[in-house]
Parts: C-alpha cells; sequence; structure tokens
C-alpha cells in the first residue's frame, strides 16, 4: 500500500547505515524495534481518533528532502533571532534543521551540574546516561514517534544534575533554513534529576520561507521527584513550514512543571502534550496560545494523566483566529483509579474574529476516581461589541481597539510564564504579532 | 447668546427595527447644564447611545451636529475626538487591558487625529496625575484592568475620570447617579462642576432631582415617547420629584 510513511521508509531501508553512522548505541538500538512498528502501521488521518482535524498522512506525504547525510547549510543564526526575543539574558543553543551547532556564547559558560548538546555526541559521549531517558517517555508504539525514532540524527540532550538550580535559562533555537524542501526529525531529550530546576525557552523559527519544511519533533522530559521545570515554546515560522511535535513530560513525586506553547505563525502546526503525574503531589500547568491568521492552521492537544494521589494539573488554551485560519484543541484529563485527591482543570477560550476563521474544540474528562476535583470549559465568540464601542466612545479607532482586546485576552496566558523577563518579551512579541509587525525580520533588524 | 455646541433636529432612531426616538429636538449652548428626565423606556439612554455612534442603533431621519460637524456621519472614535464624551450608564470592564494603556491610546489617538505627536510617557503621567484629583480617583485603579472589579461608585468615579481626562466639549452623563450612595454621588459631580467652563456644556440624564442638587441645570427637559414633551428650568426637576411622571403621561396620551 502506499502511503506517506513508504518513502521515509524506503530511505531508512536504502541508507540505514548511514542514518546511524552519527548517532551512539542508545538512538541507534532502538532504530530495529521502530521498523518494526512501522511495518504495519499507517500515520494518523483525518479518520483516526484525536486527529480529526490535522492529517499526519498528510503533512508527512510531500516529498520533501532529508539531509541524512549531514551536508552542511550555512546560516546566520544571529539575524533570525536576535530581532524576535531581544535582550533576554540565557545560554544559548541552536538547532539548525535537525543539526545542533554549539554556539560560542555556551563554551564555558554553562553552570557546573547542566549539560546543553548535541543528542548525536551525547550519545556517544554519555550512552549510560542518555540510554536510561531516551525512547523512555515517548511510547514507541506510536507510529509519529516510532518515524521519528528511525530517522532522527541529532537533536538536543539537557541535563540538570540532582540539587543544581541555575538561574539562568537555557535557550534552544530551532531554525529552518535551507535551499530546498527538507523534512527535519529532532529529538529533544531533558533530564531534570531529583531538586534541580531548569528554565527552559524553545524558540522555532523558519529564515527563508520560499521552500517548504516539514519538521518532526519529539521531546521527551524527565522530571524527577521535587524537580522544577519551566518551558516556553514559541513557534514563529513560515506559512510554508509544517510542525509535528510531540512533548512527553514524566512528573515524579512532588516535581513542578510549568509549560507553555504559543504559536505566532506557523503554516500547520500540530502539537501534542502528554503529561503523566507519576509520583504523588505532582503539579502541572500546561497552557498555551495561538494566533491564527492567514491560512495558518493549529491543532493542540493535550493529554493529561493523574496516576498518583494529590497531584494537580491545570490547562489554559487560548485562540485568537483571524483570516481564514483554522485551529483545533482536543484536551483530555485522565484519572486513574490510583489517584485520589485529584484537582484537575482545563480551559479553552478562543475568539474568532473573522467570519472565515475556524475554530474545533473537543474536551473531554475519563475520570476513575470518586475523590476528585475536576472542571473542565470551552467557549468560542467573538470580540465583546460593547467593549469594543467603549473604547471607541474614547477615541480609539476600531483597528487599535480591537487589537488592543486581542491582546488583553492573551493576558492571562502570558502571565502564566515565569522566566525571568520572558513574560514580558512574550507579551512585546504577542502586541507585535497582532499589530502585524512581526515576522518581517528586515525592518526588526533595521531597530538594531 | 454664546454658540450653539449641539444642535439635534427631528431625530429618529431604531433599535432591532422598534423606533424609540420620534423626533427628537435639542440645542445646547456653550457654558450650558441641560438635565434630560423621563420615565423608563422613554429614550434617554438611546439618546445617548445614537449621539455617541453605538452601532446597535439605527439612525432613520433628522440631523445632530456638534460645533456645526455632522455627527452622525462619523465614526464613534471621531465623534470623541470633535469633543463629545459619553458617560456610560453601565462602564463596560474590559480585562487585561490596563487604565495606564487605555487612557494613553485615547489621548494619543486624539493628538494623532489633530496631527501632533503621541504624548510622551511623563507628560502622560503627569496628566494622570492631576486628573485623577478631579474624582480623588485611587491610584491603585487606575494601574488596574478597565473597570475591572471596580465598584459602582469607583466606575462612575473612574468615568468622570476619563472625561477629565479627554477634555470634551459637550459631556452627556448617562444616570451618572445610579448606584451611587451620597459621599460618591458628592464626589462625582464635584467633579463635573470643576471641569465646567463656559466653552463647553453638559446633558445631564437622570430619574432622580437628587442628582441636580449638586449638578445645577440651566435647563430641565422631559424626554417621553422618543421626543422632548416639555422644557423649564431647575424648577421643573422639583415638581417632577413631587407629582410623579403620571400628569406628563396624561397630557402626551396617544
Amino acid at each position: 500500500m502506499d502511503n506517506a510513511l513508504k518513502q521515509y521508509l524506503d530511505l531508512y531501508d536504502a541508507n540505514a547505515g548511514i542514518v546511524a553512522a552519527a548517532s551512539g548505541e542508545p538512538m541507534n538500538s532502538l532504530r530495529a524495534e521502530a521498523r518494526k512498528v512501522l511495518g504495519g502501521a499507517t500515520l494518523p488521518t483525518r479518520h483516526t481518533e484525536g486527529y480529526e482535524k490535522t492529517s499526519v498522512e498528510e503533512m508527512f506525504a510531500p516529498d520533501y528532502g532529508v539531509n541524512i547525510t549531514r551536508v552542511g547549510i550555512p546560516v546566520d543564526v544571529a539575524a533570525s533571532f536576535r530581532c524576535d526575543v531581544p535582550n533576554l539574558s540565557t545560554l544559548l543553543g541552536t538547532v539548525i534543521n535537525d543539526k545542533f551547532v554549539p554556539s560560542a556564547a555556551l563554551d564555558g559558560r554553562l553552570p557546573e551540574g547542566v549539560t546543553f548538546m548535541s543528542l548525536a555526541r551525547a550519545s556517544r559521549e554519555m550512552p549510560e546516561i542518555v540510554s536510561a531517558h531516551y525512547g523512555k517517555t515517548a511510547p514507541a508504539s506510536d507510529p509519529c514517534v516510532a518515524l521519528n525514532t528511525l530517522l532522527v540524527q541529532d537533536g538536543v540532550f539537557i541535563h540538570v544534575a540532582r540539587g543544581v538550580r541555575p538561574e539562568k535559562a537555557l535557550q534552544l533555537v530551532n531554525i529552518f533554513q535551507a535551499p530546498v524542501a527538507l523534512a527535519a526529525f529532532r529529538r529533544i531529550l531533558v533530564v531534570v534529576e531529583e531538586d534541580a530546576e531548569l528554565k527552559l525557552l524553545v524558540c522555532d523559527h523558519t529564515q527563508d520561507g520560499g521552500h517548504p519544511y516539514l519538521a518532526s519533533q519529539v521531546i521527551e522530559v524527565s522530571v524527577a521527584s521535587g524537580a522544577r521545570l519551566e518551558m516556553c515554546a514559541i513557534e514563529e515560522s513560515s506559512p510554508a513550514t509544517t510542525r509535528h511535535s510531540q512533548l512527553f513530560v514524566s512528573q515524579q513525586e512532588g516535581s513542578e512543571a510549568v509549560i507553555n506553547n504559543t504559536t505566532l505563525t506557523c503554516g500547520t502546526s500540530r502539537n501534542d502534550f502528554c503529561v503523566d503525574l507519576y509520583g504523588p503531589a505532582a503539579s502541572c500547568r500546561l497552557t498555551g496560545m495561538a494566533v491564527g491568521g492567514g491560512r495558518m492552521h493549529i491543532d493542540n492537544s493535550t493529554s493529561v494523566t493523574h496516576h498518583s494521589p494529590r497531584c494537580k494539573s491545570d490547562q489554559l488554551f487560548k485562540y485568537v483566529l483571524d483570516e481564514d485560519s483554522q485551529g483545533a484543541f482536543e484536551g483530555c484529563i485522565t484519572v486513574k483509579p490510583s489517584a485520589p485527591f485529584t484537582e484537575a482543570f482545563q480551559t479553552n477560550r478562543n475568539i474568532l474574529a473573522s467570519d472565515f476563521a475556524r475554530m474545533h474544540c473537543k474536551p473531554w474528562l475519563v475520570i476513575n476516581n470518586d475523590e476528585v476535583k475536576c472542571s473542565h470549559g470551552a467557549s468560542t465568540g467573538q470580540l465583546d461589541d460593547d467593549a469594543l464601542f467603549y473604547m471607541r466612545s474614547r477615541g480609539i479607532p476600531a483597528t487599535e481597539a480591537r487589537t488592543m482586546l486581542m491582546q488583553a485576552f492573551m493576558v492571562d496566558v502570558i502571565d502564566t510564564v515565569g522566566i525571568p523577563g520572558l513574560r514580558e518579551k512574550l507579551r512585546h512579541l504577542v502586541d507585535r504579532r497582532f499589530s502585524g509587525t512581526i515576522g518581517d525580520c528586515a525592518t526588526c533588524r533595521n531597530h538594531e | 447668546m454664546s454658540d450653539i455646541l449641539l444642535e439635534v433636529r427631528n431625530l429618529h432612531a431604531t433599535v432591532e427595527g422598534k423606533e424609540i426616538l420620534k423626533g427628537l429636538d435639542l440645542t445646547v449652548r456653550e457654558g450650558e447644564v441641560h438635565a434630560i428626565m423621563g420615565p423608563n423606556g422613554s429614550g434617554k439612554s438611546t439618546m445617548s447611545g445614537v449621539l455617541a455612534g453605538n452601532p446597535a442603533y439605527t439612525v432613520t431621519e433628522g440631523t445632530a451636529r456638534l460645533h456645526g460637524v455632522d455627527l452622525l456621519g462619523l465614526a464613534p472614535e471621531d465623534r470623541s475626538h470633535e469633543g463629545l464624551f459619553l458617560s456610560f450608564q453601565y462602564p463596560v470592564e474590559i480585562p487585561g487591558v490596563s487604565m495606564v494603556n487605555f487612557m494613553r491610546a485615547a489621548v494619543n489617538a486624539k493628538r494623532k487625529y489633530f496631527g501632533e505627536e503621541p504624548i510622551s510617557a511623563s507628560e502622560f503621567l503627569k496628566l494622570m496625575r492631576q486628573k485623577r484629583e478631579v474624582v480623588e480617583l485611587d491610584n491603585k485603579l487606575a494601574s488596574r484592568s478597565v473597570n475591572e472589579g471596580f465598584s459602582g461608585g469607583e466606575k462612575k468615579r473612574n468615568e468622570i475620570f476619563q472625561m477629565a481626562m479627554l477634555e470634551p466639549r459637550l459631556s452627556i452623563l448617562d444616570e451618572t447617579d445610579s448606584g451611587l450612595d451620597i459621599d460618591a454621588l458628592r464626589i462625582v459631580a464635584g467633579g463635573v462642576n470643576k471641569l465646567k467652563t463656559s466653552k463647553n456644556a453638559t446633558i445631564v440624564i437622570t430619574h432622580y432631582q437628587r442628582l441636580l442638587d449638586y449638578i445645577k441645570p440651566d435647563y430641565v427637559h422631559i424626554l417621553y415617547k422618543g421626543r422632548i414633551v416639555m422644557t423649564g428650568g431647575p424648577e421643573l426637576a422639583l415638581e417632577l420629584e413631587e407629582k410623579g411622571y403620571d400628569w406628563i403621561k396624561e397630557q402626551n396620551k396617544d
């Protein structure tokens, strides 16, 4: 049967040796299993439950190139990125397409106990620790994960040793830039050991929107007992960029995770967030916002599972969709019988700013314990006419008033971001996105 | 006689197909205070909404000119720039928009309309501080979201604060006294009086004579069934307080 997977499987079968050449045993040892999973599999389509609004099959169907021979592609890193999250003091690493590029700024500046490096290199140089976590959080049976595991050649490895709590945030910038169409398979492995803390900012950029790009991204995060993770991911790519990002988080006792995903510009973006609260008294705040315009398609899907007693989770996703953009949100809370005294909440609020934008939402709960406090709510509406008139009656022009109301709608999501300085930057980015001045790097560099 | 500020002639307006204003006439000159009273449903709020440009209302006939400018042809924001201010009966809460950003946007939009540069940050804060004092508005309120979590009295004070910031030529106070206790009423009315000059004017829409003890009207109009049916001096308000509206209704039976 011909499907989107076939071209990738054929590519792998013909080049298995080349694909494996640069990575170490922990990455390579899982490829055979992944190949087996994919043997009889298909990628999810609109007929697959949970993917009703976004077909991964269609995302992966075009004939993108895969840079399996690791041809170097020169990129002006500073240009892409300086303009977007300016003046934020972070320790910066960059992934260009699917290759980690160590920056000079990183060398010798990482605090003791913090590892931030190429995943391929880590898998060669420290196989024990990588294999202890690689492929452990993301389910091997998921065909999208399996495809990533099969073809991934590099990515990022972040490790924060026990008790280490670096003040500065790590920042990872994923940049697409290639003179041809390209598919990139990236893997990000994040390990926060006991009582450690990590602040991580991930920015996805596309530097040259001229060619179609496809990103397959699997992020595995392990948050040990008493550890804390603060993660914010911002996508600011191009209309020709298609991304399937899957985040898997496992949390142990008393751990805390605050995760935000912001989509400012994209082509098609499907983001899966899968959080498992394994240890008791763990907490997770998962938030997202999406600003849709043009023909953007943004689909966020969450699954938060409570396995142990006294865990808390709180999800908040907001969308403002303008022009012909499409949004989808599917949010799930599962409470296992083993998880009494769960507190789990989910909210999804959306604004349709044009007659043509569409939003689909599907919130659901699966509760298998009686001792729980759970709620979910979803609403989709339009900008408040009364507020709009009130502002105009004070002299604020209609367009500006609309922009201010859209920005205001996102404030509570932005306020969940705790990385020092980032909240203000994020507000600034969202403001610029709404006022239509984002994504124009040329203008931006003139400001410098 | 001083110059005419507002001239409304034969104004008809509908909401959802129902005619509410049925030939309203009103002339307001510089330096004057006009009170508009009338029973519930007579069209008082519709009149203020129509003049301010609320898109919920449709004007079917008539004219309204503000210092000679055709008001009905302007967008709500331009009516504001031309000097019209409406103090809302129910000020709208706008979560997420700070009072500071809201006011700065309003002030700068007006400056832009008149071809002026945006106000500097320090100048703006100074202006905010000065104008806050007019209605004794707490600094904390000014740093919060617009009207969010404000008490009824705070919302009305905030309306008058905005009026002070925007320095309108004509202010329409739509039931500014509703929901106010005596102290708040005194502060709000005091604010309005402080802002009075010989070049601006005020239309006070109210149910009760009480407010008119604080804001002294030059004229009192009775609005009934979408038209001004009677005009008098301050004594008319006292008469209404005493006799109610029944005699007005009786006189204006269909």
